[in-house]
């Protein structure tokens, strides 16, 4: 099992989702029986949440679509034009 | 695909997605239209190199990382990574662990912390080689591997960037909070890892 140290170093790469699965087993029984390094995990996990979220929800512009439609000459809204 | 324009129907799906990203690429409005249109543009032309049954989203970001790097990064001042921000491993946590959440969860307590305005300005502070791994990553989901090939740089470059450019957005966003009063300042002043 992971010590406290070894367990915080793999934070992100555990987060990522790209631990091997023995270094993943290994960091999920140190979080088992450790609440500051799972409340540290939960945490960043939490916070990535917030930044995706708070990254992602930029109204587009209104023409924007009809302008991607002329890129392609066709009509993919179904309003009988291009654009 | 059969044809194209069922291959474009299926494109237009990840329009917001991919214009959310091209804001925060090029942090301006009227480039990240520019920026989206040409994507689609490419993706149309050469949609014959796409393989049906792979992830159409990862193929059109790819598109869409190259368009920018190719075409708008020129345009950018290039920020020397010397001059980005360098602080202890998990600074941001330590820094709230001081701010009362015992009532509520973390994720709630972020939300309201830290504005979206703020969020988005942490991110696009960063310079340009560690703005794009942290957004292909955090915003977009995508893997170490998916990000090196689209970034074109070794998996353990896109690994360091993450973790330096991740602890820089934290940086500004305690900083950004800090400013509002919504923290105390730190304790003792840390020199600054820039030059001004």
């Amino acid at each position: 099992m992971a010590d406290c140290n070894e367990t915080l170093r793999e934070l992100e790469t555990f987060l990522d989702g790209e631990l091997t699965d023995d270094a993943r087993a290994g960091i999920h029984a140190h979080l088992g029986g450790c609440t500051d390094c799972l409340q540290a995990f939960d945490f960043h996990a939490e916070l990535r949440i917030v930044i995706s979220t708070k990254c992602q929800n930029d109204p587009m512009p209104a023409d924007l679509m009809a302008k991607i439609e002329r890129c392609f000459g066709a009509d993919l809204d179904g309003d009988g034009q291009v654009g | 695909m059969a044809d194209r324009s069922e291959f474009a129907q299926e494109a237009m799906q990840y329009a917001p997605q991919l214009y959310s990203a091209a804001l925060r690429m090029t942090r301006s409005r009227s480039d990240a239209e520019d920026l989206v249109q040409e994507t689609y543009l490419r993706a149309y032309r050469g949609y014959e190199g796409f393989t049906e049954g792979t992830n159409l989203r990862a193929w059109l970001f790819r598109i869409l990382t190259n368009t920018f790097i190719n075409t708008y990064r020129a345009k950018q001042r290039r920020v020397q990574e010397s001059e980005l921000d360098d602080v202890e491993d998990l600074y941001l946590y330590k820094r709230i662990s001081g701010v009362d959440v015992a009532s509520r969860s973390a994720e709630d307590t972020l939300f309201e912390l830290f504005p979206d305005d703020e969020v988005k300005a942490a991110l696009e502070s960063l310079p340009e080689s560690f703005r794009l791994p942290v957004l292909l990553a955090d915003v977009e989901g995508f893997a170490y591997k998916e990000i090196a090939e689209m970034l074109d740089i070794p998996i353990g470059t896109v690994m360091s960037r993450l973790h330096r450019g991740r602890k820089a957005m934290h940086k500004a966003l305690i900083d950004f909070a800090t400013d509002r009063g919504l923290l105390e300042r730190a304790p003792e002043t840390e020199p600054s890892a820039t030059d001004g």
